[in-house]
């Protein structure tokens, strides 16, 4: 049986979580590592942190961010944003990362992917894909959406799991930030052409958003930030959802 | 008592420290490639990640370290946890890449999930699955039935003697998940990433006197 993952993401600028969420009692709201606890205790199968800080001083933070978190969070954690060298992947995994998402850098050089996934095992490398509609077609872009690159989406879905990627981030940026779900036409196209695990982002607004992901789309983890951040919903209500639409979800005490 | 984590060179070893520290009450626990460190142990961890025959491959080019390992757990019969690839290296063989020979502490390979019990799952399986005992064993003990690990691979130990399959677990395929006999465990699944369930078992781990 195939149990479907749930992440909540926390985007981390300058060490600070940027959008978190805001439990009453909470020592710091905007510390990385209050917030992981939080989402561990609540339930959730994993943890991603997009570093997303501008300065040389932010990414340094980022560091002993995930180093503090992994002395008090026993999940698996994914870190992504910036990540250029197979000397970055070193220094998160040592840090206490498990997986390390690249995006922009295996586009510029996909040999990293295939020298990360030998160096370290395809298990923690992670290929964040985000894909916009261009003229009807599924273009991939890297800096955050704004550069368009030559790839379609599913010759580069192909590409990395060829060079050994162990899972990919899909991010929908026709629909990142509208609540309106994800997009289950790339997902299920996505999914035909690749064996490795699909985490889809980017989109949702409501828990049947993520049933679909899994239903229509055939995602095996999902990833959502907004709708827990704000308190929308929480993770073992979003489990308990999905359950009862015959996902199996792993339900915690 | 002194817990040693065989370090040598294989990925995420801090995770592993960081659990057993997390659970350790009577123990100090280190990473260590020194076989005089291995052989002060009294409970000794091998992590592993990655390909099979990368680990295999940088374990034997320690100087001295798999002769300390052998001395330590199959002569002296000291408690031993195998971690992920570090489970697989009990096997006789793991077919990973261009193959290579392992401890072959448990007779069997190592092999890719069966792609016909698997078709329309996900390679690696990534993601919780339940852990199903085959027997009673000290590693398990209070651990809820109904509780979960975390596991990540591709390949899959297949014993060939059923009576070394101490749990197992459920992915298009029964497998097995929890490896040993005697004094020797193996976890397929990462109990340093399992939350509650893992560290109950490292715990358990700690307290074993086989």
């Amino acid at each position: 049986m195939s149990m479907v993952r749930i992440i909540p993401c926390l985007d981390v600028k300058e060490g600070r979580v940027v959008k978190g969420v805001n439990f009453v009692g909470l020592r710091d709201a905007g510390d990385p590592v209050e917030q992981a606890k939080i989402y561990d205790q609540a339930g959730a199968d994993e943890l991603c942190f997009l570093d997303i800080s501008a300065t040389a001083e932010g990414k340094e933070t980022m560091y002993d961010v995930i180093s503090r978190t992994a002395e008090n969070v026993f999940l698996p954690l994914t870190v992504g944003g910036g990540v250029a060298t197979v000397e970055d992947y070193q220094r998160l995994l040592a840090c206490g990362a498990d997986k390390v998402s690249v995006n922009s850098a295996a586009l510029r050089n996909p040999g990293l992917v295939a020298e990360a996934a030998q160096r370290f095992g395809a298990q923690c490398v992670v290929v964040a894909i985000d894909v916009k509609t261009v003229d009807g077609v599924w273009k991939v872009f890297t800096h955050g959406g704004r550069r368009e690159t030559e790839w379609q989406a599913l010759d580069w879905a192909c590409e990395v799991a060829r060079l050994g990627a162990g899972e990919i981030l899909l991010t929908s940026m026709d629909r990142d930030g509208t609540g309106s779900g994800f997009d289950l036409e790339l997902l299920a196209a996505m999914r035909a052409v690749v064996h490795i695990p699909i985490v889809a982002s980017g989109g949702v607004g409501n828990l049947q958003h993520l049933v679909d992901g899994v239903q229509k789309g055939g995602a095996n983890a999902v990833l959502a930030a907004s709708i827990f951040h704000f308190g929308t919903h929480s993770i073992p209500e979003a489990k308990r959802y999905m359950a009862e639409a015959g996902i199996s979800v792993r339900i915690t005490l | 008592m002194r817990c040693v984590i065989v370090d040598y060179g294989s990925g995420n070893v801090r995770s592993v420290l960081r659990g057993l520290e997390h659970v350790a009450t009577n123990h100090t626990v280190c990473l260590s490639d020194d076989p005089k460190t291995i052989a002060e142990a009294d409970h000794l961890v091998l992590p592993g990640v990655g390909a099979f025959s990368h680990c295999a491959h940088s374990l034997k080019s320690r100087l001295g370290v798999s002769e300390a390992l052998y001395q330590q757990v199959i002569e002296r019969k000291k408690p031993f946890l195998g971690i992920c690839v570090g489970m697989q290296l009990l096997a006789s063989y793991g077919e990973e890449y261009d193959g290579c020979a392992g401890l072959d502490w448990i007779a069997g390979r190592v092999q890719p999930f069966d792609p016909k019990a698997t078709q329309g799952l996900a390679i690696p399986r990534m993601g919780w699955g339940g852990l199903i005992p085959n027997q009673k064993h000290p590693l398990l003990a209070d651990l809820s039935p109904s509780g979960m690990m975390y596991f990540v691979h591709s390949y899959v130990f297949r014993p060939e003697n059923p009576d070394h399959i101490l749990a197992h677990t459920e992915y298009g395929e029964n497998y097995c998940a929890l490896v040993g006999y005697e004094n020797i465990v193996g976890t397929q699944f990462h109990p340093e990433k399992s939350q509650q369930m893992g560290l109950g078992l490292l715990n358990n781990f700690l307290h074993w006197m086989p």
